[in-house]
């Protein structure tokens, strides 16, 4: 069984509470981090090159080196939104071990210069917000946060902000939007959130996974961190899976492992003998895989190659006995729900697709239907303020050409 | 009558907004709140929420048109909120939806007579693992089945 680093304590009950943490070596990564310099830190973090775990893969390190050294406040935005699809591992992460998150959000702030961080959690984690809010002030108590942080001089506030419920407010810029008090519409880039991101100030903002990564990072090293998965791409993942298997659930596993051994030795293998047809491997968002194209190594450069993507790392597992249809009525009835409207390609357009398929799910659909669902998605593809016009328009185009012969046969 | 928080509410708003720069930040906090304490958010507590941030109602208005958790009308004791998104609906969650609504003799977007139930369809919870799943209110309910659903709603006083 390969080792674990961001679950290792999930099996301890009382571990979210800060003096079971401790016993288990709990905060030892910010002591280390706060008696280093932050450029030293920094360095490390850019060796240890910990690509996003939010969807985008960029490495956080050189994220960081992008905020510019100017004499304003600078912000630190977690991304606790997790709303694509498929995708529930940050609660797992925040409801059973909130102060490892922290000791990332602690380490981030020093390191970059942040004196204010503001977790942004989806709405409906209610009792996840508590839980963080209550670790917090655990970590308040302590001396871990608020002023003078063990006599290091530095200090540093956090603070839940929950969401109300918008997929868009997970875009880094339709967050800010949101947290400041507006409806979650993104924002052109550039200029982008590390020069002018929360308030008009410089702002770093990253995903729960990947901010919990950092103090066993700092622990033991960026050689450590890049020895586990791949060398550029270093680390495990937590892997969601859910749909048609046994044991639908959490996996870490090193970046890397192959996707059949995940859904087939992890997961359980299919559920009940039902027989598979169809993955999405990263998240809603991600292009569908066939069957026949599952034997392949769970890593973003990896999927990129095979024209998907790793996203979220949320594997969503699809059966024989599943129509297409649906899952592509699934996607296009999410998407017209999410748009936040700003622009007209994606706003018009996936509506108008949803309605399509709805058609055809009726049974009156068109050989001319599939073509207008394939013209409309290509016409959103790269025509968009954010990156959800694309998000919508790439899981429905490799459905439309995947499994066009099926969809053909339920006109 | 105009709606008006407690002292106490008072002094819990005035914890919020001291974590922000600029006060407008607190406001899907100070609606998280406005429905926790009336149940909905009528066009008054937009006023009232408003007043407290010192930003016009309109400003209000925009932001709770734009979330789905923000109720503009007022809702049953219990809001079950069933998913309709891809893992849950593999697992069966059209059936089940069914099966609320002949039980409860309401369609989703409905609330039920007695004021007792509101049942809506949503997007990914995030509760996948356990799919079919939903919440009543913030409760999470997963692994579903009709079984299941009778127990969970019979316990419901
Ligand atoms: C439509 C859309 C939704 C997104 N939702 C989320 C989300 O729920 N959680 C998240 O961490 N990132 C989400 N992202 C990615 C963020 O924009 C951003 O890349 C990420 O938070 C950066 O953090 P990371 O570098 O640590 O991954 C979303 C992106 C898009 C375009
Ligand atoms: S692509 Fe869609 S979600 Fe993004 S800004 Fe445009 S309309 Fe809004």
């Amino acid at each position: 069984m390969a080792e674990k680093v961001l679950t290792q304590h999930f099996g301890l009950k009382n571990v979210y509470q800060i003096d079971e943490y401790i016993k288990q070596g709990g905060y030892e990564a910010v002591k280390k981090a706060l008696k280093l310099k932050p450029e030293e830190i920094l360095e490390e973090m850019k060796k240890a090159n910990l690509r996003g775990r939010g969807g985008a893969g960029f490495p956080a390190g050189v994220k960081w080196g992008f905020v510019p050294k100017v004499d304003k406040p600078k912000y630190l935005c977690v991304n606790a939104d997790e709303g694509e699809p498929g995708t529930f591992k940050d609660r797992y992460i925040m409801s059973h071990n909130p102060h490892m998150l922290l000791e990332g959000i602690i380490i981030t702030s020093y390191c970059v210069g942040i004196h204010s961080a503001y977790i942004y959690i989806r709405g409906e984690y209610e009792a996840v917000a508590l839980r963080l809010e209550e670790a917090i002030s655990e970590a308040y108590d302590k001396g871990y946060l608020g002023k003078n942080i063990l006599n290091s001089g530095f200090d540093l506030d956090v603070s839940v902000h929950r969401g109300a419920g918008a997929y868009i407010c997970g875009e880094e810029t339709a967050l800010l939007e949101s947290l400041e008090g507006k409806r979650g519409n993104p924002r052109l880039k550039p200029p982008f959130p590390a020069s002018v991101g929360l308030f008009q100030c410089p702002t770093v903002i990253n995903n729960v996974e990947t901010l919990s990564n950092i103090p066993q990072i700092i622990l033991n090293g960026a050689d450590w961190f890049t020895g586990k998965g791949l060398p550029k791409d270093g680390g495990t993942r937590i892997f969601g899976v859910s749909g048609m298997v046994e044991k639908p659930g959490i996996y870490e596993l090193p970046i890397g492992t192959n996707l059949k051994d995940i859904i087939n030795k992890h997961a359980g293998g299919m559920k009940q003998g039902k027989k598979l047809k169809a993955v999405i491997p990263g998240g809603m968002s991600a292009p569908v895989l066939k069957a026949d194209e599952i034997d392949i190594p769970m890593d973003f450069d990896s999927l990129v190659n095979a024209e998907s993507m790793l996203g979220s790392a949320a594997i969503i597992v699809i059966d024989t006995g599943t129509s297409m249809l649906d899952v592509l009525k699934a996607v296009t009835k999410f998407y017209s729900h999410e748009s936040c409207g700003l622009c007209t390609p994606c706003r018009i357009g996936t509506s108008w697709i949803n309605k399509i398929v709805k058609r055809m799910a009726e049974g009156k659909g068109s050989k001319k239907d599939i073509d207008d669902i394939v013209r409309l998605a290509s016409n959103i593809l790269g025509k968009t303020l954010c990156p959800l016009g694309d998000a919508a328009a790439m899981p429905i185009l490799s459905i439309a050409k995947k499994f066009r012969k099926e969809l053909e046969s339920r006109l | 009558m105009s709606p008006e928080f407690s002292g106490k509410v008072r002094k819990e708003i005035d914890r919020i907004i001291a974590r922000y720069p600029q006060k407008e930040a607190a406001i899907l906090p100070l609606l998280h709140l406005t429905q926790q304490e009336f149940g909905f958010i009528s066009p008054e507590s937009e006023k009232l929420v408003a007043g407290i941030l010192g930003i016009k109602p309109i400003q209000v208005r925009e932001v709770v048109t734009f979330y789905t958790m923000l109720n503009r009308e007022p809702i049953g004791k219990y809001h079950i909120q069933v998913c309709s998104n891809l893992s849950c609906s593999l697992l069966g969650a059209e059936k089940l939806t069914d099966y609320l609504k002949e039980k409860l003799s309401i369609e989703p977007g409905q609330t039920s007579e007695d004021k007792k139930f509101t049942l809506s369809l949503v997007e990914c919870i995030g509760a996948c693992e356990q799919a079919p799943c939903m919440m009543i209110n913030f409760d999470y309910h997963g692994n579903l089945d009709k079984k299941k659903i009778d127990k969970i709603l019979d316990g419901l006083e």
